[in-house]
Formats: C-alpha cells, sequence, structure tokens
C-alpha cells in the first residue's frame, strides 16, 4: 500500500490538487503538440491544395496495405493503454503489467512496419534530396510531397519512440509496486499522450495514404 | 540597561539563500526562488553579449562608409544581437526570473505546480544558449534573426544549423515555464484567492504563458523544418525546387509575433504592481485590466500578416491582418489609460521603480502608436524594412518592456535579497537610461522615414548627424545599464536590510520575510481583501 | 470527484469496434470519386473517430471542464494556423 506521506509531493495540499494538477498539466502539454504538429499540417495543407496531382501520385507509391495495418495496430493500442489505466485503477498490478507491455509490443510493430516502409521508399529512391527520382508529371513537388510525408511520419515515429519508452520506464515502476488505486497519476499521464500520438496518426493515415483512389 | 532590541528589520535567521550552500545546493535546487535566480544570472549574462554586438553595430553606424566590418560579418553582427536579446534576454527575462520567484509567492504557494520541471527549463536553457554561444563562436549566423528562406535554409553559408538547434532547445525552456504557470495559477492559489482578487502581474503572466504554450510549438516546427532542409536538401521553402518560401513567414510569425506579447505583457503586470503601490491607489478598472491581457494574448495570434505586407502575401490576407493589427492596439491602450487614470489624485512617489514605470507608459505609448503606422497597408510599403521599424520595436521592447523589467527588479529587489539598493543611485540611473534611450532611438524614427534601410552597414552621407546622435545616445545607455549592475551587487553586502514591507506595499509577497523561507509562508494564507486595497494618504514608508 | 470514474472494458472494446469500423469505412471511401467531397469525407471519419478517442479513452467526457477548455483551445489554435495561412495562399492563386 502507498501511503500519503511518500506519493504527496510537498508543494500539494492533498492527493486529490496533486492529481488533478497531473492530468490537467498533461492537457497542457498536448496543446503544445498539438500545435508542434499543427505547423506540418499546415504547411501540407497549402502544398496538397496547390499541387493535388503531384501529390495524388505520390500517395499513390505509398503501401496502402502497411499504412492500414499500422492503423489498426495504433487504435489496438490504444484499446490496450486504456485497459492498463483501468487495471491501475483497480489496483490490478499484474493486468497493469500485462497491459503495458502489449501496448508497447504493439507499438514497437508500428515502428517495425514503418521500419519496412521507409526502406521500400530508400529503394523506389523516393527518400527526398539528391537522390530522389520520380517518373511522373511533376516530381518536383511529387518529391514535397514525400519531404512532408518523411517529416510528418518522422516525427510522429519520434514520438512513439518516446512513448515505448515511457511505458517501459511505466511498467518498471508498476513491477515494483510503485502504483495503487489511491495513487496512479504517471499511468494516467503516459495513457494520456499516448493517446495522442494515436490522433496524430488517425489523421496522418487519411492525408498521406488516401489522397488518391487506389481503385 | 536594557539591550536594544533586534531591530525590526534585520535578516531572518535562516531563509532561502543562506538555508544550504554549496553549488550543488545551486544546481540540484527545485525552489522556485533559487532557479529564478539562476535565470537571472544566466539572461544577464546573455543581456551584455547582446549589448556587445549593439555596440559593434552602432560603432559601424558612426560612418556613412561600411568601414568598421565587410557586410557579411556586419549581418552576423545584428543577426547575433536580435537572436541573443530575444530568445535569449527578453523572451524569459520577466518571466523566468520575476515571474518563477513571485507567481507562488503571490498566490500563497509553497512553489509551482512542477518544481522539477523549473529546474529542468533553466538546464535547457542553459543547452539552447550553449548551442548558440557554439555557433557565434565558430562563425555566427548571417541570417537575421528572422531565419528567412530559402536563404537561411539552402544559401547561406553559416551557422545556420547550430543556432536553430539552440533556437529549437530553447523554445522548450519557454513551454516549460509557460506550462507550470497555468497550472499553477488554476490549481494552486491560496484560500479566498479567487480569479478577481488575484495581482495584475499574475494576470498578465497567465496570458503570457497562453501565448508560450499556443506559439512556440509553431516556430519550433518552423526552425526544425528549415533544418532538415538544410541536412537532406529538400525544397520545403526553396522555391527553386517547388517549395514557397512565404510558408515558411507564415510559420514564423505565427509565433514571433505572438512572442512580442510575451515579452511585454509580464512587463505590463510588473507596471500595475508598481503604479498602484506607488500612487497608494487602487488600480483603476481592475477588470479591464485583467481581461486586456487576456485580449491581447487572444488577439495577438491573429495579426502576424502584418510582418508580411510586402512578402507576395494576397492583398486580401493583407487587409484582413491589418484591420486586426489595429484591433489589438486597443487592449493595450486600455492599459495605459487605466495606469494613468490609477496614478490621477493618487499620492505618487518618485521612487526608482516609479521611475521606471513612468518612462514605460511613455515610450511604450510612442512604440505602440508608431506600431499603427505600420499597421497601416500604404505607409508599411514605405517603412517596411528601414529604421522606423527598428525604432518602433525598441521603443517598446527597451523603452517598455526593458524599462518594466528593471523597475521590477527595483521593486522586488528588497523581497529577491533582503537589502534596499540605494534610492539616489537607482533615480539617477533610471533617469540617464530615459535620456540614452530616447537620444539612441527616437533619431532612428526620423531615419526611416527618411529612407534608411535596416541591416545595412553603409549609407548615405546625409543621415550621418542622426546615426552619431543614436550611437551617442547608445552609449550613454550603456553606462546606465552599468550602474545598476553594481549597485545591485553593492547593495547584497551593504545595504541597509529592508525588512517584509519597505514599500508598504499590498501583496500575499510582502507578508512574508524578507529574504523568505524556502517554503515563502509558514501557514498557507487565507485573503480576504480584493487587490490593491490601498488608500490615498496612507502612511507609507517614504523611504 | 472526476478521474476515478471507472469506464467499463465493455465500453472501451465499443470504442475499439467504432475505431476499426472508421478506419474501413475511410479506406472504402476513398476508392470512390467524390472530387473535392473525399477530404471532407475523410476528415469528418477522422475527427469522429479522434473525439471517441478523447472523450472515452482519454476520459475527457469525465474530465474536469478545465481540460476540455484546453483540448478546445488546440484544436481552435490548429484551425486557426491552418485556415488563415491558407486564405492567404489561396487568395494568391486568384490573383
Amino acid at each position: 500500500m502507498s501511503d500519503q506521506a511518500t506519493t504527496l509531493a510537498p508543494q500539494f495540499d492533498d492527493l486529490a490538487q496533486q492529481k488533478e494538477s497531473a492530468i490537467f498539466g498533461m492537457w497542457v502539454f498536448l496543446v503544445t503538440e498539438v500545435m508542434f504538429f499543427g505547423g506540418m499540417f499546415a504547411g501540407y495543407t497549402v502544398y496538397r491544395y496547390r499541387f493535388h496531382e503531384a501529390f495524388t501520385a505520390g500517395s499513390d507509391h505509398l503501401n496502402l496495405l502497411l499504412g492500414g495495418v499500422n492503423t489498426a495496430v495504433l487504435i489496438l493500442s490504444s484499446f490496450t493503454m486504456a485497459m492498463a489505466v483501468h487495471s491501475a485503477q483497480l489496483n490490478r498490478r499484474r493486468a497493469l503489467i500485462v497491459f503495458l507491455v502489449l501496448t508497447m509490443l504493439l507499438g514497437s510493430t508500428f515502428l517495425g512496419i514503418k521500419v519496412v516502409e521507409y526502406s521500400h521508399k530508400f529503394h523506389e529512391r523516393l527518400v527526398p534530396g539528391p537522390a530522389f527520382h520520380f517518373d511522373g508529371a511533376d516530381p518536383q513537388h511529387t518529391q514535397l510531397f514525400f519531404s512532408f510525408y518523411f517529416a510528418m511520419t518522422g516525427f510522429h515515429a519520434l514520438h512513439m519512440v518516446i512513448g515505448v519508452a515511457l511505458l517501459a520506464i511505466m511498467t518498471g515502476f508498476a513491477w515494483r509496486g510503485r502504483f495503487s488505486a489511491e495513487y496512479y497519476n504517471p499511468i494516467e499521464v503516459s495513457g494520456l499522450y499516448w493517446h495522442f500520438v494515436d490522433i496524430v496518426w488517425i489523421f496522418l493515415f487519411p492525408l498521406l495514404y488516401l489522397v488518391g483512389h487506389h481503385g | 540597561m536594557n539591550a536594544a532590541p533586534p531591530a525590526a528589520n534585520a535578516l531572518p535567521k535562516v531563509h532561502y539563500l543562506n538555508v544550504d550552500y554549496g553549488i550543488r545546493s545551486w544546481l540540484f535546487t527545485i525552489d522556485h526562488k533559487r532557479i529564478a535566480l539562476l535565470y537571472l544570472g544566466s539572461i544577464t549574462l546573455f543581456f551584455v553579449l547582446g549589448g556587445l554586438f549593439a555596440t559593434a553595430i552602432r560603432l559601424e553606424l558612426l560612418t556613412p562608409a561600411g568601414d568598421l566590418f565587410e557586410s557579411e560579418t556586419y549581418n552576423k553582427m545584428f543577426t547575433m544581437h536580435g537572436v541573443v536579446m530575444i530568445f535569449f534576454f527578453l523572451i524569459p527575462s520577466i518571466p523566468a526570473t520575476l515571474g518563477n520567484f513571485l507567481v507562488p509567492m503571490m498566490i500563497g504557494a509553497r512553489d509551482l505546480a512542477f518544481p522539477r520541471i523549473n529546474l529542468l527549463s533553466w538546464y535547457i536553457y542553459t543547452l539552447g544558449g550553449l548551442f548558440t554561444l557554439f555557433a557565434i563562436l565558430s562563425g555566427g549566423v548571417d541570417t537575421g534573426w528572422t531565419f528567412y528562406t530559402p536563404y537561411s535554409s539552402t544559401y547561406s553559408n553559416t551557422n545556420v544549423m547550430a543556432t536553430a538547434v539552440g533556437v529549437f532547445i530553447l523554445g522548450f525552456s519557454s513551454i516549460l515555464t509557460g506550462f507550470n504557470f497555468i497550472i499553477t495559477i488554476h490549481k494552486m492559489r491560496a484560500p479566498g484567492l479567487t480569479w478577481f482578487r488575484l495581482p495584475l502581474f499574475i494576470w498578465a503572466h497567465y496570458a503570457t504563458s497562453v501565448i508560450m504554450i499556443l506559439g512556440t510549438p509553431v516556430v519550433a516546427i518552423a526552425i526544425a523544418l528549415v533544418g532538415l532542409e538544410r541536412l537532406f536538401h529538400i525544397g520545403i521553402f526553396n522555391p527553386a525546387l517547388g517549395g514557397d518560401p512565404v510558408l515558411f513567414q507564415h510559420l514564423f510569425w505565427f509565433y514571433s509575433h505572438p512572442a512580442v506579447y510575451i515579452m511585454i505583457l509580464p512587463s505590463m503586470g510588473v507596471i500595475s504592481e508598481i503604479v498602484c503601490c506607488f500612487s497608494r491607489k487602487k488600480i483603476f478598472g481592475y477588470s479591464f485590466v485583467a481581461f486586456s491581457s487576456i485580449a491581447i494574448a487572444l488577439l495577438g495570434f491573429l495579426v502576424w500578416g502584418h510582418h508580411m505586407f510586402v512578402s507576395s502575401q494576397s492583398m486580401y490576407a493583407g487587409m484582413v491582418f491589418s484591420i486586426l493589427s489595429f484591433l489589438v492596439a486597443i487592449p493595450s491602450a486600455v492599459k495605459v489609460f487605466n495606469w494613468t487614470a490609477t496614478m490621477y489624485k493618487g499620492s505618487v512617489m518618485y521612487n526608482a521603480p516609479m521611475l521606471y514605470a513612468m518612462g514605460f507608459i511613455g515610450l511604450f505609448t510612442m512604440g505602440g502608436l508608431t506600431g499603427l503606422f505600420l499597421s497601416t497597408l500604404a505607409t508599411d510599403v514605405h517603412l517596411h524594412d528601414t529604421y522606423f521599424v527598428v525604432a518602433h520595436f525598441h521603443y517598446i521592447m527597451v523603452g517598455g518592456a526593458l524599462m518594466g523589467y528593471l523597475g521590477g527588479i527595483h521593486f522586488w529587489w528588497p523581497k529577491i535579497s533582503g537589502r534596499l539598493y540605494p534610492e539616489a543611485w537607482a533615480r539617477f540611473s533610471a533617469l540617464i537610461i530615459f535620456v540614452g534611450f530616447n537620444l539612441t532611438f527616437f533619431p532612428q524614427f526620423i531615419l526611416g522615414y527618411l529612407g534608411m534601410p535596416r541591416r545595412y552597414h553603409a549609407y548615405p552621407e546625409e543621415f550621418q548627424v542622426l546615426n552619431v546622435m543614436s550611437t551617442a545616445g547608445a552609449s550613454i545607455l550603456a553606462v546606465g545599464y552599468a550602474i545598476p549592475l553594481i549597485y545591485l551587487f553593492w547593495s547584497l553586502r551593504y545595504g541597509p536590510a529592508a525588512g517584509p514591507n519597505p514599500w508598504q506595499a499590498k501583496g500575499l509577497e510582502w507578508q512574508a520575510s524578507s529574504p523568505p523561507p524556502t517554503h515563502n509562508f509558514p501557514e498557507t494564507p487565507v485573503v480576504t481583501e480584493e487587490a490593491y486595497e490601498y488608500y490615498p494618504g496612507a502612511e507609507a514608508d517614504r523611504v | 470527484m472526476s478521474h476515478d470514474h471507472i469506464v467499463s472494458p465493455k465500453l472501451y472494446l465499443g470504442v475499439l469496434a467504432i475505431l476499426l469500423v472508421g478506419t474501413a469505412l475511410t479506406v472504402a471511401a476513398a476508392r470512390v470519386d467524390l472530387g473535392g467531397l473525399n477530404i471532407v469525407v475523410a476528415m469528418s471519419i477522422a475527427v469522429v473517430k479522434a473525439s471517441f478517442v478523447v472523450l472515452y479513452f482519454m476520459h475527457l467526457k469525465y474530465s474536469h471542464r478545465l481540460n476540455w477548455v484546453f483540448g478546445a483551445a488546440a484544436m481552435l489554435w490548429l484551425a486557426l494556423l491552418i485556415g488563415l495561412t491558407w486564405t492567404d495562399v489561396a487568395a494568391r492563386l486568384i490573383e
């Protein structure tokens, strides 16, 4: 059993204030993340508007199957993360650890699939830069598409890596009995972060992979 | 004979400065007051560095020919001056020093919501600063602090990457500070301290923090994309490779315009505190001043295109941004009217903080009004990229923000250090700064109106007199800044003990001892009165 | 006290199903040529999916209104950034 004396930080008056501050704090941090990705969404929007055909041509070269599978993987990982928080709320330590590990496994699967996709792009010479080569009507603007593809999915993947590392730390804490029904703030806050990274992908997938009709 | 009782104003035996000694107790502190002092040291160093670059600029501009530096070197001088002053001095200045020190105290809390994140923000600031110092020492950057593409992303041969990384990292320091303030102000106010009893300093810092969290990430991604473009030779902002340089400007100014409100709002908060105390009067129109801070923060996000009127931004967007820019002047004007109305029929005392505040009110008004010339599309076509713009923003940033900062440092110095600074020297320096400032920057309005472009190291002969006046003013200004540095340090050792409330000011921070103990208050105070319950003619220690 | 509301796993499973169905719908809709509407449909479905994640997985439905306010502010600011930037580009193309 954790006791109030050890889990209450001195600047707070009680556990409730501490918990509210932690949750609110993560929401405020997520606001900054929305604006960070938002800058890239803004750039993508204006370029796609101007160069729709070139962007469609680029999008058609993305692997819809792998992208779709990754979307399902992430959505599933959000479910397992929600279940992890649920387990913490009910003081079920083993279930908590199982769900955290599942979430990490799903997250790592996502990252593995991305590595496969990136290496395909490398072999198809679709990585922007001096080596870029595209047989299409407007290769310059298709390269722009791929610049945004790599920048956006790259920053997203970076956030996933951080998320997986965060959950590994949480798993370690859970293993050592740090959490209880009264105190599981770090789990809940990690969950908020993880769900946010999922939401970014929920928007990235249709924006990047479904420009054209694939039909 | 009875021994004399200990002086009521003696320093407390144990306080946050002497509770623990040694460098580790400072580098690993989580006390918001010590962190504030860590920041105070760092930003002062960067201020001096930025000042050295300014000295180089003003020396070059003494003569019409570009004879002190090559043009490329001169470009580096004004770039580094801007980068250092804006990102490493002005943005953190009041929030990271006075804000960190006072926000918890003013709301009756023991510390900020996340003390370790507060310390982390200082380390991040330092890391960003080191990258930027490295950039300076290994050749500098010449793109202008605005990093416009494609020069910054493709063609410049200077240390853009290191500077970009430094600024990117610094952005996180700013975000963490703002984040901490928002949580603290929402969740940790003392009992009885409702929103409308908060000091206006808190409202100002809240509004500033909202800007920090909404805007800083956008400039971070803009800079990151420039970095990616440089590293991988892609064309996000380079027209030769299909990109749009104006897109960079949109992303850059989406933050950098609200950033100027990050730089001025905290200062405005300081002015509200000083004006009330030294007029012995409640602020005129409390809720108007409080809401004007929020209005500035929100409206400030709607005007960024006024930096881009001549960039090939569409005329329609230009018109929209122009009208909105007129609107954003209104809440600032509300503050100026309310401060003036507060002083009217108050018992005004002309201590150094009040001299700085009065200087702020006048100079900020001039700077703000000249902003309206720039928001007017037609006049901006002529004034853009001239010294008129340079004068406009220096009136606000130096005549406004910096004077507010100095006023605040002096006002709260007794609380921070437990000592009084020498009042005569402080008033003298305030006057020197005022004179030096106007001599430096007023001629620049005229130069700009006459057509002298900014960022040029050579100029037509007929502009020399005004430039010499400006440089002369700058040397006076430098003296004015040096003197407080000396006497503030001197006062740490030799200044008389201040006591808890040498100004007889209102506000929870003045109920704690000077210097305060680590956890600020022995018990959480309970607030029962409105803000600024001063009465005209009240007993005041005329220090 | 908020946040001690414990959501049932059944509800989470329901949200999971909705999200997976939504994903399938998005892909199916993309195969049909709806012209300019394609992006509207795709983004609308994405917004609905994101809302389910936010309300249920992230517990915003059971959370302090303050968290709602900040979440909504983020959305508003994102719209501002994208929208106002886009109007400049769109207007330039008219000229």
